[in-house]
Formats: C-alpha cells, sequence, structure tokens
C-alpha cells in the first residue's frame, strides 16, 4: 500500500547542475531517447543523476511508508474482534513488511544503502506517507483504512507498475497484486458491521469514514499546479498520472462505494457534475496537510519513536546473527 | 544519500538474491532479493518475504556478490551479432505445404 505523491518533498537540493560535459549531455539524450521509446531502464544503465536521486527518494519514501504503515494497524492486532479477523490483520500488516522490503531492495539497486535509508528516515530526513500520523482509535478504522486508505494508495500505484525504471516497476507489480486484498477485506469488514451490526457498531463505522475520509484524499498529494517536480517526474516516465487526476477518480470511485456501503462521506460539496462527468468536492484543508508532513500530525513523534526503538532494540540481535554465522562460517562443513 | 556509515556501525547482512520455482517442472526464476546473516537464514527470510501466497514450491539463494553479469556497455556487441542469423530459426526455410508441419 501507501505510496503518496510526496514529489515536492525533497529536501537534498537536487537540482539539475547548470554545467555538465558534452559526453554526459549526449549520454543523457541518449537516455531521454530510450525513456520515449517506452524502453525500461536498468539498474546497471547509465541514468542522469537526477533521475537516480528523485527514485532513490521516491521508492526509499513509499518503503518507509510501508514499514511505518505497519504501526496503526499493528496497534489492533491484539484486540481483534474475531480469530478470523485477526488472522486477516496479521496476514496484511505482515504483506506491508513485504512490501517494504521488495521496496528497499528496489532502491538498494540505486547504489544506496539499506543502513543509509534506514539512517534517513530515522533522522528524520526522510519522510513517509502522512496518512500513518493519525491514530487508529476504533476497529472500524481498520475497515476504514483497507477500504479508504489502501484503495488511494491503488489508485496511487498501479500507474507506477509501468514505471521507467524496471526494479521499482517490478516490484510494484508484484504489490498491486497483493493489494486488492487489503482493500476487499476491509470494505467486507465496515459492511458486515453496516449490514449486521447494532447502532453503536454502525455509528463507529461513520466515525471512521468521517475521520479517514479527508486524509485518504490528501494522500495524492499538492494538486498539480503546485507539484514543481511533477513535469520532470512525467517526462522520465517515473510518475505517469498527474496527482489530481488521480484524486478525482479515487473520489468517483469512492462515492458509489459508500453508497453500497450505507455511508455518507463528510464533504457538504460532493456533487455530480453532469458537465464533467465526475463529483465535484469540497476545498482540501492543505494547512493540515502540510503541517502533518512537517511533523506536527497527531502521531508523529510516536511513530518515529517506535520506528528507532525498534531498530536500536534490535541492534543485538542483528549483531550476534552476523556473529553466528561468521562462527558456522569456520567450521568444518562435513561434522 | 551521502552521509557516512560512522565506523562504528556494524555492517549490514549480506545480500542474496532469491529465485523461486513456480512449480514442479518450471525453472527457477530470480523474484527480487533479501538482507539475510547466513544461508539458513536466507531461505527462511525468502519463503517469508517471496512465497506467502504460495508462489513457489522451491527456492534458492545465492548471495548477490557471488553473481557475475554480462556489462550492459556489452549489450550491442554481445547481443546484436544474433539478429541477422535468421537461418537460426525454423520459419526461415520455406517448405511445400504438404511438409510445412515438419
Amino acid at each position: 500500500m501507501y505510496t503518496q505523491a510526496m514529489d515536492t518533498m525533497g529536501k537534498e537540493g537536487d537540482g539539475k547542475k547548470a554545467v555538465r560535459s558534452a559526453e554526459e549531455m549526449l549520454l543523457e539524450q541518449r537516455f531521454d531517447a530510450r525513456i520515449d521509446d517506452g524502453e525500461f531502464i536498468e539498474a546497471k544503465d547509465w541514468m542522469p543523476d537526477h533521475y537516480r536521486k528523485t527514485l532513490v527518494r521516491q521508492i526509499s519514501q513509499h518503503a518507509h511508508s510501508e514499514i511505518v504503515g505497519m504501526l496503526p494497524e499493528g496497534n489492533w492486532i491484539t484486540r481483534a474482534p474475531s480469530l478470523k479477523r485477526k488472522t486477516i490483520l496479521l496476514a496484511k500488516v505482515q504483506d506491508e513488511a513485504g512490501h517494504g522490503l521488495y521496496l528497499y531492495s528496489a532502491a538498494e539497486t540505486l547504489g544506496t544503502s539499506r543502513d543509509q535509508m534506514l539512517d534517513a528516515l530515522h533522522s528524520g530526513k526522510a519522510k513517509y506517507s502522512s496518512i500513518f500520523n493519525y491514530p487508529t482509535l476504533t476497529w472500524a478504522d481498520m475497515g476504514a483504512i483497507g477500504w479508504l486508505v489502501d484503495g488511494a494508495a491503488i489508485m496511487n500505484q498501479v500507474p507506477i507498475c509501468r514505471c521507467s525504471y524496471a526494479p521499482y516497476a517490478r516490484a510494484m507489480i508484484r504489490i498491486c497484486r497483493e493489494e486488492s486484498f487489503h482493500q476487499r477485506q476491509g470494505f467486507e469488514s465496515l459492511l458486515t458491521m453496516m449490514e449486521k451490526g447494532t447502532a453503536a457498531q454502525k455509528a463507529m463505522v461513520q466515525d471512521a469514514v468521517d475521520r479517514w475520509w479527508w486524509p485518504s484524499v490528501m494522500m495524492f498529494g499538492p494538486p498539480d499546479d503546485q507539484s514543481p517536480n511533477s513535469a520532470q517526474s512525467m517526462r522520465w516516465g517515473i510518475k505517469r498520472v498527474s496527482n489530481d487526476e488521480l484524486r478525482q477518480k479515487f473520489v468517483d470511485a469512492a462515492v458509489d462505494q459508500a453508497k453500497v456501503l450505507g455511508v455518507s462521506l463528510p464533504d457538504p460539496h460532493l456533487k455530480w457534475n453532469e458537465e464533467r462527468q465526475h463529483h465535484d468536492f469540497g476545498a482540501i484543508n492543505w494547512d493540515e496537510f502540510w503541517q502533518v508532513i512537517g511533523g506536527n500530525g497527531p502521531c508523529n513523534r510516536e511513530r518515529l519513536g517506535a520506528r528507532v526503538k525498534a531498530w536500536e532494540d534490535g541492534a543485538w540481535v542483528r549483531e550476534a546473527a552476523m556473529a553466528h554465522a561468521a562462527k558456522q562460517s569456520q567450521q568444518p562443513l562435513a561434522a | 544519500m551521502t552521509t557516512a556509515t560512522e565506523a562504528t556501525t556494524p555492517p549490514e547482512w549480506p545480500l542474496w538474491e532469491v529465485f523461486v520455482r513456480t512449480r514442479a517442472g518450471l525453472d527457477h526464476k530470480h523474484c527480487g532479493s533479501l538482507h539475510a546473516a547466513d544461508p539458513k537464514m536466507a531461505i527462511q527470510l525468502a519463503r517469508d518475504v517471496y512465497t506467502r501466497r504460495q508462489e513457489g514450491t522451491s527456492v534458492w539463494v545465492v548471495r548477490s556478490d557471488q553473481i557475475v553479469a554480462s556489462d550492459p556497455a556489452d549489450k550491442g556487441m554481445y547481443f546484436d551479432p544474433m539478429e541477422d542469423k535468421v537461418y537460426r530459426h525454423p520459419t526461415f526455410y520455406q517448405l511445400p505445404g504438404a511438409v510445412d508441419h515438419m
């Protein structure tokens, strides 16, 4: 799950260098031609520095989002209402771990180490999807995350399966194949409560939808006209569909799904526009978005603190495993 | 991404490439990579990371630094010469209809 258009969040100041050698320009022309021909770029192929940096940033932030995304859901594993829901949730959280690992591997092919990426996360230099800085207050949040958050993630991720950087595209294909289960289990969980639940359970579902709707709509990132790096990412085939286009697609799909579910979406301006053949929707609170990205969401400190603690507490395990491997490799093979 | 790893930081677990046989009778196919301290752990993690939905009946792991690969810069030199060797393909040979299913 869980990529977010994060192309405006680079802080390394990795703008294009003004001075380039003639050879470099020739290589870049060839590279652009390959992109135009719809070719895939592999790890060992020549690529512009800025392309590499953009991908490292995007893929590693995507990976961080998967890993941090385990926390809000992990919160409910021990309190799932039945064994069935518990096994489903466990499987989903395990998938998120897997998705994080596929993505870290893809980013590593670009020449950055796993430890460097984790260091960037733990020091706060790298970002992750803003959505995980919201708390999961009730069991219905598990369903709402599956339906809305994973639903938004799928919209975002499907076009990345055609990303020009092949290791990323391959990881995304694997992820998207597994993602559909995440959304469907969430919707089914909510539907069960809406159809067979008590009045209190139905109210809990509505409350969860009310809280997760806007953060989900924000997952697509800033509007196109405020997304300065988008054009370059589009040019390079890293990004295939614009933030606003994806957001519209998500809103249109969610409206119909909400009807089936029997919940309302918390936007009085949500209305079908016959002329556009799309739903109009209300203004997004971008102040909130930037606040959460900037570290001031409800759970930023808690999430990052949990990741750093897990990393530090696990240090002795990582070291012991290496020591054990070294010891084993010194022993004669045949006992 | 230029942060130098501190001298005191222990080394990362080595990187392994994972190959999965999807079902008996097929060949093992590369599907990704992972970090593990030793071969046994690499096999265990490969199962957990890459076969959560019965994608495989067998896994191979091999240390990434043990793989020798052709240089992408040599791609043209290595592979293009085969392009004009059409006589290596059965379709190059025009046979009478009566025996063309040969």
